[in-house]
């Protein structure tokens, strides 16, 4: 392959609240069977991509889980293959990765012992498929430097929380605005970018030496007059996770055929670490309408409208509308839930009652007994 | 190459004729069973649940589809630099080839390759039954009773004993005798096709063997012989669960028992999963009206119609008003709209039309084969397709892709027979 890939996976994101206190954003639970992570992993791996680093940092232990094997991208690779890196303390230095360009930075040796000619970064925590070939193959034609993904926002869109661009007649990017005040365009960044892997080693440099240590702000905004970048547009499904409500839309989005479809019944598959789970089991009682349910789960109540993930156990007369119930979760008899998200692991004893609002969905924390 | 305490060798050749047209293009370990699972896959997970992890898979009859399914090992953790999982099967031996002819030949035939792993023992199995064992405890057994050879036996019912190889013993459990299939059973303790032998003395009792009969079975040749050399030989009793599921009624009736609520035998145990190979790990779909009851549903089913006290493997699409009830249907099925589908095994890859009736009529065994399907289940074999609008009986075999024509009056009656050959030219 012409590429190597970066997986930008050590964000955090405080608008995520409880969801996101022991896990990245990341390795955020999505679509009943996958890890946030598992989107760009797989759409790297599928595009033939053979070499492939994914850059932790908060709470890294859910992800260091998921990747403990890099065979299920079929990235377990005697050359090349899955890489992860970590923060870590040698003699000369003890800090945190200062930023993206910092954590890309801080392990620079990956990219100079490459040498594929391009460079593949993209966020871990969003939920798309892309085939990065048609990415590359636009970044040759237009003989860019950088290459960013964008699309026109949706509806509703605070663009206020993404970066805006603008762009001349030809694609190139005029303006980038991380965040702005005052958005000037609707076109926001996908977080996904192309770039030559020698531009990329010497740019990562030069900002270094200049204490500077953001992928976007120090290098797409500061450099955007000097380089040649140009947006690529995309417009299929993408979900960014930034916030619970988007994080509660993407999973209820899975209930369309559609995006089921796209992800699971389209190849590529994404691909995620197998848990082994036996068949799901509905039992005498059980009542599913408009239900997602992951394997080993075992169903004895009404679910509807709802995404359960792996081994969730529903008890007689419960009833689940409008929420989303994560791994290992238990929910004992006579149980209501509506307009909830219930984290990994959570129980409720026989009769407990977790009721949000469609505005504002009820978020119960990891591992939580009520 | 490193040395290994026991490796087990699988005997995966078997056809298993009696399951009718379900072994038509799969060996019989190969043949779905509980919704995600194949028949090796219990015995493949058993071996690294006890810590077997050389295992050596001996196949024959149809093995395309076990090669694709056990692959490098992956899904049991049998990947490995040393030992791992191994298929083996039969090949040329300088001028002409040699089929695998009886189970203790197969293994014969194999000598090199245990060999190279310089095992003090070795374990037997077949690839064609449902339980969950600890084969590290049946070692343990051999050891500490200082065994030659050690046979797993299961308690049966005396008046069913002229079925199985029975095992007669002495008090200790030790086994005097081998009666295959006796008229007037001395014991019920039958014997599950699970061996460990020392193999030093296995070695020495296959190459003797191998001089005086071509068709080596260890059943008939291998244990009475070890027998009557003295050897010492002992019953290690098994009674939890174990299913062999060798006809359409016991195999129908295994996958029921699974849908109990709690059902004998447990898949949802932690810490002695079944591991198995499935492109689909997608989470099953319930449309808004969807009726889904006393089933079990494998990854990626989509359901828009009801399914009543059925197992459904990975992939399967009902469509609207179709009700499902008593049947197996197997993973990538397609079952259309209006359909009725009861007591009927739908093998994989299968599409059924619209307004289709399955499972009609008398209880009339098959035209055909009328010892394998006479238990009312109708059977259609995997990749066939049915038309819309038919309606088919009890005990019914379809197989390949089936046109209207073929159907009187868009009917097929109790105990007939629809049966392409695979590659056949029906159009």
């Amino acid at each position: 392959m012409r590429a190597i890939g970066i997986i930008l996976a050590g964000g955090n994101n405080e608008r995520l609240g409880e969801l996101t206190e022991m896990r990245a954003t990341s390795a955020l639970p999505v679509g009943s069977c996958y890890r946030a992570l598992d989107f760009p992993l797989s759409n790297m791996s599928n595009s033939g991509l053979d070499k492939v680093a994914v850059i932790t940092q908060y709470n890294s232990r859910s992800l260091h889980d998921h990747l403990s094997s890099a065979k299920w991208w079929d990235l377990g690779r005697k050359q090349g293959g899955l890489f992860i890196f970590s923060p870590y303390l040698s003699s000369k230095s003890s800090f945190w990765f200062r930023g993206t360009a910092d954590s890309i930075y801080q392990n620079i040796t990956y990219l100079k012992r490459s040498n594929e000619t391009y460079v593949i970064i993209a966020s871990g925590n969003a939920v798309y498929k892309m085939d990065y070939n048609d990415l590359v193959n636009y970044h040759i034609r237009k003989d860019a430097d950088v290459s960013i993904v964008y699309r026109h926002a949706n509806d509703g869109d605070d663009l206020r929380q993404y970066g805006v661009m603008e762009f001349d007649a030809f694609d190139r990017l005029t303006d980038l605005e991380e965040k702005p005040l005052e958005p000037q365009s609707d076109f926001i960044s996908m977080g996904i970018y192309v770039i030559q892997r020698t531009m990329l080693i010497k740019l990562l440099e030069a900002i270094q030496a200049e204490e500077r240590y953001d992928l976007v702000k120090d290098v797409f905004i500061r450099y955007r007059k000097k380089l040649r970048i140009y947006g690529y547009r995309f417009d299929g499904y993408w979900n960014s996770l930034n916030s619970i409500k988007s994080y509660y839309d993407c999973n209820m989005d899975f209930l369309r055929k559609d995006i089921r479809d796209l992800f699971t019944k389209t190849t590529p598959y994404i691909a995620t670490k197998p848990k082994d789970e036996p068949p799901g089991k509905y039992n005498s009682g059980a009542m599913a309408k408009g239900a997602l349910i992951g394997s080993g789960s075992i169903i004895n109540g009404y679910v509807g409208n709802s995404v359960l993930f792996r081994k969730v156990f529903t008890g007689d007369n419960s009833s689940i509308r409008n929420s989303i119930v994560m791994e290992g979760s238990y929910i004992g008899n006579n149980c209501v839930v509506e307009h909830a998200i219930l984290d990994k692991e959570v129980i409720l004893s026989d009769g407990k009652q977790v009721i949000g609002t469609p505005e504002h969905p009820v978020i119960i924390a990891k591992s939580t007994v009520l | 190459m490193k040395k290994k305490e026991m490796i087990a060798m699988l005997l995966a050749g078997g056809q298993g004729s009696r399951l009718g047209v379900l072994t038509n293009s799969k060996a019989k370990p190969a043949v779905s069973f509980g919704g995600k699972y194949r028949f090796i896959d219990f015995p493949m997970s058993n071996c690294i649940n006890s810590g077997v992890d050389t295992v050596g898979v001996l196949t024959q009859y149809q093995p395309l589809l076990l090669n694709r399914h056990i692959g490098i090992g992956i899904p049991w953790d049998l990947d490995r630099s040393s030992g791992g999982v191994t298929i083996l099967a039969p090949h040329m031996k300088g001028e002409h080839g040699e089929w695998y002819s009886g189970t203790a030949n197969a293994i014969y035939q194999n000598i090199e390759f245990i060999e190279e792993y310089d095992p003090d023992y070795i374990l037997i199995l077949a690839g064609d039954h449902i339980y969950k064992m600890d084969y590290s405890k049946m070692l343990d057994f051999h050891k500490q009773k200082n065994c030659d050879a050690t046979i797993a036996v299961r308690e049966v019912p005396l008046e069913e004993a002229d079925r199985f190889g029975i095992m007669n013993c002495n008090p200790d459990d030790s086994i005097y005798e081998f009666d295959e299939k006796p008229k007037n059973p001395k014991s019920n303790l039958a014997s599950m096709g699970l061996y460990i032998f020392t193999w030093k003395k296995l070695r020495e009792a296959l190459v003797a063997d191998y001089r005086d009969h071509d068709n080596s079975d260890f059943g008939k040749h291998i244990i009475p012989r070890m027998l009557g050399e003295n050897q010492v030989v002992f019953a290690y009793r098994f009674n939890d669960y174990w299913k062999d599921v060798g006809t359409i009624e016991s195999y129908w009736m295994a996958n029921m028992e699974l849908i109990k609520t709690l059902p004998d035998f447990n898949l949802y145990d932690d810490f002695w999963k079944i591991y198995t190979d499935s492109e689909h790990q997608s989470p099953q779909y319930t449309g808004p009206e969807a009726d889904v009851r006393a089933s079990l549903l494998a990854d990626g089913c989509e359901i828009y119609g009801a399914v009543y006290n059925s197992v459904l493997g990975a992939d399967t699409f009902v469509g609207e008003g179709t009700v499902i009830r008593d049947s197996i249907i197997m993973e990538g099925g397609h079952i259309g709209k209006n359909s009725r589908i009861e007591r009927a095994i739908i093998d994989e890859q299968c599409a059924i039309g619209d307004n289709v009736v399955i499972g009609e009529g008398d209880n009339i065994p098959n035209n055909l084969k009328p010892k394998i399907y006479d238990t009312g289940i109708t059977v259609v074999a995997e990749h066939a397709v049915v038309p819309d609008g038919v309606t088919i009986g009890k005990n019914c075999v379809i197989a390949g892709v089936s046109s209207l024509d073929e159907y009187t009056d868009n009917r097929l009656c109790s105990g007939g027979s629809i049966i392409h050959e695979p590659g056949a030219n029906n159009s």
